[in-house]
């Protein structure tokens, strides 16, 4: 067993070796450029693109002309409701459906700072507060929707605490409103089953360092069939993607996302029973040795491989100073961010700022192993433990003091 | 984050972890910080006529907190209680190397032992 343990697998996944050596050849054999129609350079690289565009397809239950390859996630984030709103938004194109987005509090920065931009762009958008555990209601769409909502925003798993949505019933009931239906995918695909066309998607994003390949490329799903989704290109330059997103394919990476994306479609069953067992086994180990230990998500609709705990009374940065040369793990405190402002998405949920500030994500993947489970909840009862002699906050609540009802002096 | 090996000493081994009977004539207790900012000092002081001569803390924080609050108690440990109240914030910056976004913990820091010899000057007052 090596250390440091990774078990940040939210942040990223490493290549998985069969990924790697699929994309090998197309650096330095196959090198040609995708869009090279005229000699067999470009027609060995528009073949392996267009594999790699199948399994995607096949991995989220699309089809092939529905997959727009882009630089990640963000990318697709950006090109799905800006290329909507100018779209549908828009009175140059001739249709003017609203500029009306629905999203809410938890979703990841990406969608946030464009629901932002957008804002600036005459967009009104509604954010909606999720209950304790991060999750948005269908009741809570359905009461935020207006004659002039143009798109819901979602996301499916969080990618901080692992809470999922009921994204199936959301997405019908967008299409019995006639509005659009974007899901943040990037945590969920190659993780849980995904069916767009059944889970009633219109929109999605996927990455591939999220699930086993390598950093630099992702995808939009655009739908093409009732409704047939339309969008205005963000990039622009050759009209590649469908005129969706120019600019020359990263063949290699997309060779490896494509298998990547096949290896978690036929793994998927076992993988997700391979997370939620140690996700569970730590989980159950930390709590036999631990009190106030607190869950950040919803226990009953969570990714398989991820949990968020708050260690009452001792401050996460500190934690992870105690453990970070043997597990990596990423933490909800102020203190670990650049902005010294507390997990964004804990707040929205309700946990007090000092729960927030105790917080520790775990991610499990694919490499990981029992033995390294069982490590790291005793590295993480160690530390916890002995943060909590050094703490005061502790010590008054042996005490029995109420801590809400303190006055703090502050700062 | 890179810490100095200074704060992770501090981290690894604290000076002085613990309380002192808050109720003591001869104990000052300063509580400083608020959970909601991730920030929490409780630095005690005991005084024998006019000097400290023994000092205990407990920090919820980050290591540059905790680094900070250890830090304190072992300067204090031995000075006046007006000797005490001159060490700065600026000194613990340079001692633990903190960066600029830490400071804030060293602040706390100068905070925590001010408030100590305040409420062991009250208690006398009384």
């Amino acid at each position: 067993m090596k250390t440091p343990i990774y078990l940040d697998y939210q942040a990223t996944t490493p290549v998985d070796a069969r990924v790697l050596e699929v994309m090998l050849p197309y650096f330095t054999e196959h090198f040609g450029n995708a869009a090279s129609r005229n000699h067999p350079f470009g027609w060995k690289a528009e073949e392996a693109v267009d594999t790699a565009r199948d399994e995607v397809a096949k991995l989220i239950g699309a089809s092939a002309k529905e997959v727009v390859f882009t630089s990640g996630s963000t990318e697709a984030i950006n090109l799905a409701l800006k290329g909507a709103v100018e779209m549908y938004g828009a009175s140059d194109h001739g249709k003017i459906k609203g500029r009306h987005i629905i999203t809410s509090l938890v979703e990841h920065k990406a969608v946030l700072d464009t629901c932002k931009h957008l804002e600036t762009r005459g967009c009104e958008v509604t954010y909606l507060t999720p209950d304790s555990t991060g999750r948005v209601s269908v009741e809570q769409v359905a009461e935020a929707m207006r004659e002039d909502t143009l798109v819901v925003a979602l996301i499916w798993g969080n990618n901080e605490i692992g809470t999922i949505n009921p994204i199936r019933e959301i997405g019908a009931l967008c299409h019995e409103k006639n509005v659009l239906f974007f899901v943040d995918g990037t945590q969920a695909c190659g993780k849980i089953p995904v069916d767009v066309y059944e889970d009633n998607i219109d929109l999605m994003c996927l990455s591939a360092h999220k699930l086993y390949g390598p950093k630099g490329v992702g995808a939009l799903f655009v739908r093409r069939r009732k409704p047939r989704v339309r969008l205005v290109s963000q990039i622009d330059g050759g009209g590649h993607e469908r005129g969706m997103r120019s600019g020359t394919l990263n063949v290699t990476s997309l060779v490896g996302f494509g298998e990547a994306c096949r290896l978690c479609r036929v793994n998927l069953t076992e993988e997700i029973a391979h997370a939620t067992g140690l996700r569970d086994r730590l989980e159950a180990r930390i709590r036999a040795s631990l009190d106030e230990v607190h869950l950040n998500g919803n226990a009953e609709h969570l990714l398989p491989g991820c949990l968020n705990l708050s260690f009452a009374y001792v401050e996460g940065e500190s934690l992870l100073m105690g453990i970070n040369n043997e597990l990596a793990v990423s933490s909800g405190s102020a203190c670990t961010s650049a902005s010294l402002e507390p997990s964004h998405v804990l707040r929205a949920m309700g946990v007090g700022d000092e729960l927030a500030h105790s917080s520790i994500r775990f991610g499990i993947g694919r490499n990981t192993t029992e033995e390294e489970v069982d490590y790291a909840a005793d590295r993480i009862i160690e530390t916890v433990v002995r943060l909590r002699e050094l703490s005061p906050l502790y010590e008054m609540a042996l005490e029995g003091i109420d801590l809400s009802s303190v006055e703090w002096a502050g700062h | 984050m890179a810490y100095s090996d200074k704060v992770i000493d501090h981290y690894d081994n604290p000076r002085n972890v613990g309380s002192l009977d808050k109720k003591a004539a001869d104990v000052g207790t300063g509580l400083v910080g608020a959970p909601e900012c991730g920030d929490v000092m409780k630095l005690q002081i005991q005084v024998e006529g006019d000097t400290i001569v023994d000092a205990k803390f407990k920090t919820f924080g980050c290591g540059s907190a905790i680094a900070s609050s250890s830090l304190a108690t072992e300067w204090i440990k031995g000075k006046t209680v007006n000797e005490a109240l001159s060490i700065t914030n600026t000194e613990i910056v340079e001692e633990l190397s903190l960066p600029p976004v830490k400071i804030h913990c060293s602040v706390l820091a100068e905070d925590a032992i001010k408030a100590a010899v305040s409420d062991y000057k009250t208690k006398q007052a009384k």
